[in-house]
């Protein structure tokens, strides 16, 4: 056991030390000086949200397969030690070796949600790696970034390097060989970062120059050399039964948010809701072999010791087969005493029975996604589920004896009418009656209870609604209460509830989801205000964010609320994630005609992604 | 079968909390595969439970848990399983079987004995300054403390609760008394100890590390272990 970065006075004083000690259990070690490359990986926030993100072990997994690669792991200073730092002038450090991530030859950040984006900076400054890289020499750490935010960088484009499109698994060997001979050699960061974007997936964002039209729209996006390539391509795993999987996860001491086993059985969603990114960009969707995915999961329980398991996708009941998966997971319960955490499943006869056999019922909710309150606005959305199927469902829940049910909504969405929204109460209403009809006096024990909750629907790139308006802040605070006023009007209204998600950060999340190069300045004004941690909302301050905006001459409306041309050029025109432009556009125009779109197993609408010649694309369709 | 099991905590370890190490263990009694006992019940859990709980920053070679187990082998072997897959800085130094009519470890604890000594990061050696301190201190009729509780702060006498306390090697030995009837926290006698020598307290001046947890009276304790044998 080395030494730790930090004093035993610092450890002493700040919140759960454990986050900064590393030597968890599976954590891997290596001799430096059989190393070439030192990579940092790095989830940009607090250790327990970031230790309970499973890309992160699969990179972590995936570089220390090489054995000229040694691959560390860091995180966000909680806002306690990061007073510290700054105040006494202490580097931020890998958890393994406890070494200034300035030593290192790279540093990787997944880029998960909009409000994380302070803590980049936050990260890379703590770093001791000049925040801009532009001001970065040879010697310097390479900043790189992936994940779901990553196919809209702009707005980070001046802070990194560059940026990995796709899934990690595909590219990042060739990255990694070439800088080996950059490190080597006399080559100059700028030749290394021309060479490097010719790589499959690689987006040098300084190697791309950015015009604006007079009315603040982009103009063009071009590479300013011919070698460099016009377009940077999604890369998307084919094989995916045989990409390497983390079957030994480093194991917390502390209590991470998902403290347990996670088996990825699927990547990728049939379904095409359209407000929906991942169901987009992960793209085709493709599932992994059962048979595997038992064995991984009896290894990765030895390994580590855990009492649980839950499955990883976007939508586990479409999993093919999930039956057997089940009654496999349901044997492990009881004979190894492993919990099981069941991932949201379409409620029906099969997945109550099995979900009866791992919860207790009197403690468990339901959960429908309704997503919109009406069936017009739900096939505007592309949404496949029905009013009945909730009803029905409902009902056999009812009868299974839960008595609490979950449903998620969303405002704002495109087309959304105050009938839309009356809609979310009177569905939740309509589910309470059902209760009262199934379950007889005598057998009510307690109240029933729906609690519906709503999110502010905020268009994502790659999405047919990257040309859609968001509702300003005001209008979304004004359905919420015209939504709360309807349920209070409920016959039910006792046995339901309604909250609705904070107005702010989703505008935020609103701004810089859609931004453009244009917002770096505000990010790091906003972050030299002192903004950190802004997906947590003790430490968000919205005002900052005014002032920056203010100081910038820049008006968030444009970002937010302005309906898209059908032939704007977007900020994040010259990527390519296999679903084409003119399917997301056909399909913006037919949620504007309510016109439902058949999921990739009913029939294939030619989106694009089977270009990655994989999946479902290529499944045997009858 | 009843069991109990001594481990010890040392180094970057001591940064982790009570109910972690229980998490810890709870784990690498599944990595181990040794047959314990789970609750009934819709999220069964391991029947084990922790003798006394050690706060953060603290490292101890004397700390104890009770589990329940199905089958056993024998002392030897399932040390040996459990200390393969634990990660540096906790190994078990003992497992017993208990006793017939052995009590619950937590609620028999009664003493625990401590090495202070110092901690390198500061300048000065603090534990060596108290020592000079401990003969005056414990040479009055009582030592006068202010001792926190959740909701209030009390005076409070705890010199018949200091067994026994001496200077040790480089620093300071001291034997309290340790449990749910009474507990005193080492911290507090070197914040006695500092009043004592009128020098500031702080805790980041010196290390702490437990040496044993024990039961029975005081004239007569007895390692928490010795309510069982090895097998
Ligand atoms: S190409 Fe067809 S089957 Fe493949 S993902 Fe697109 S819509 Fe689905």
């Amino acid at each position: 056991m080395g030494k730790l970065a930090l004093s035993e006075r610092i450890l002493m004083n700040i919140e759960k030390p454990a986050r900064y000690i590393g030597n968890e259990v599976n954590i891997v070690k290596k001799d430096i000086k059989d190393i070439d490359i030192r990579f940092a990986v790095c989830f940009p926030d607090v250790y327990e949200i970031g230790m309970s993100y499973l890309g992160i072990q699969i990179l972590y997994d995936f570089f220390n397969r090489r054995s000229d690669t040694y691959c560390e792991r860091v995180y966000s200073p909680w806002p306690d030690l990061d007073k510290i730092m700054r105040e006494e002038n202490i580097k931020l450090f890998s958890l393994e070796t406890q070494t200034p991530i300035s030593e290192f030859d790279w540093l990787g950040i997944t880029i998960q949600y909009e409000m994380c984006y302070t803590n980049i900076l936050q990260v890379i400054e703590l770093s001791g790696i000049p925040l801009y890289a532009k001001d970065r020499k040879k010697g310097d750490t390479f900043v790189i970034g992936g994940g779901p935010c990553s196919v809209n960088p702009e707005p980070l484009a001046d802070f990194f390097d560059m940026f990995y499109i796709g899934e990690g698994e595909v590219s990042y060997n060739e990255i990694l060989d070439l800088y080996k001979v950059y490190k080597a050699s006399d080559m100059t960061r700028e030749d290394f970062l021309r060479k490097a974007s010719c790589i499959p997936g690689v987006y040098v964002p300084s190697l791309y120059d950015v015009s604006y039209n007079e009315d603040g729209t982009v103009h063009a996006i071009n590479p300013i050399y011919d070698d460099v390539p016009k377009t940077i391509k999604w890369q998307a795993v084919t094989d995916f039964d045989n990409v390497p999987y983390p079957m030994k996860p480093v194991v917390p001491y502390i209590r991470a948010t998902q403290d347990r086993v996670t088996l990825e059985i699927m990547r990728g969603c049939i379904r095409g809701c359209r407000f929906c990114q991942a169901g987009m960009i992960y793209r085709p969707t493709r599932q992994k072999n059962v048979e595997m995915l038992k064995e991984y999961a009896r290894i990765m329980l030895d390994n580590t010791g855990y009492e649980e398991i839950s499955l990883s996708s976007l939508s586990s009941s479409d999993y093919e087969e999930l039956d057997e998966l089940l009654t496999f997971l349901i044997e492990l319960r009881d004979n190894d005493h492993i919990n099981v955490s069941l991932p949201s499943l379409r409620i029906d006869a099969f997945s109550l029975d099995v979900m009866s056999k791992v919860q207790d019922i009197k403690k468990s909710s339901l959960t429908f996604a309704a997503e919109a309150g009406t069936q017009r606005l739900r096939d505007v959305i592309n949404k496949g589920i029905t009013e009945e199927n909730i009803i029905k469902g409902s009902h056999d829940a009812f009868l299974g004896g839960w008595d609490k049910v979950k449903l998620y909504f969303m405002m704002g969405l495109p087309t959304e009418t105050d009938e839309d929204l009356l809609g979310i109460a009177e569905l939740a209403e309509k589910i309470s009656e059902e209760y009262f009809d199934t379950v007889p006096k005598e057998k009510r024990n307690g109240r029933v209870m729906i609690n519906a909750s709503s999110s502010y629907f905020v268009p994502k790139p790659f999405t047919p609604f990257q040309w859609a308006p968001m509702i300003t802040p005001e209008e979304y605070i004004r359905r919420a209460y015209f939504v709360k006023d309807a349920f209070a009007r409920q016959r039910n209204k006792k046995s339901l509830k309604f909250q609705y998600h904070d107005a702010e950060i989703t505008v935020l999340e609103g701004v810089l989801a859609r931004g453009d190069r244009r917002l770096g300045k505000v990010l790091y004004d906003v972050y030299k205000k002192g903004a950190i941690y802004d997906a947590w909302t003790e430490f968000f301050n919205m005002n900052r964010y005014k002032e920056a905006f203010d100081e910038n001459d820049v008006d968030i409306n444009f970002y937010v609320t302005r309906e898209r041309a059908d032939d704007e050029i977007f900020p994040w025109e010259h990527l390519d994630v296999g679903v084409s432009r003119r399917f997301l556009l056909n399909e913006w125009h037919n949620a504007k005609a309510g016109v439902v779109t058949p999921n990739c197993r009913q029939k294939c609408s030619g989106c694009g992604a089977a270009v990655y010649k994989g999946g479902v694309c290529f499944e045997a369709k009858n | 079968m009843k069991l109990r099991i001594k481990y010890e905590k040392t180094g970057v370890l001591r940064f982790i909390g009570h109910l972690d190490v229980m998490r810890l263990f709870q784990k690498a009694i599944r990595r181990a595969k040794l047959d314990v006992a789970y609750s009934k019940g819709f999220s069964p859990h391991q029947i084990i439970s922790f003798a006394a709980p050690m706060p953060l920053g603290m490292t101890s070679e004397g700390e104890y848990f009770d589990g329940e187990f199905n089958t056993v082998t024998s002392t030897e072997d399932m040390m040996d399983r459990l200390n393969r897959t634990l990660p540096d800085g906790i190994k078990v130094h003992d497992i017993v079987l208990l006793n017939d009519n052995a009590k619950p470890s937590m609620a028999i604890v009664s003493a625990s004995d401590y090495y202070i000594y110092k901690n390198e990061e500061c300048e000065t050696d603090i534990p060596e300054v108290l020592k000079n301190y401990i003969e005056p201190m414990m040479n009055k009729t009582s030592v006068e403390i202010i001792k926190k509780t959740k909701s209030k702060e009390v005076m409070s006498d705890i010199k018949p609760l200091i067994y026994e306390i001496k200077p040790y090697k480089e620093g300071i030995y001291m034997l309290l008394a340790s449990g749910s009837k009474d507990n005193l926290k080492p911290e507090l006698v070197i914040e006695a100890l500092c009043n004592e020598a009128d020098i500031e307290y702080n805790r980041y001046d010196y290390m702490i590390h437990r040496i044993e947890t024990y039961m029975g009276e005081s004239k007569a304790l007895k390692p928490l272990s010795c309510d069982g044998k090895q097998f």
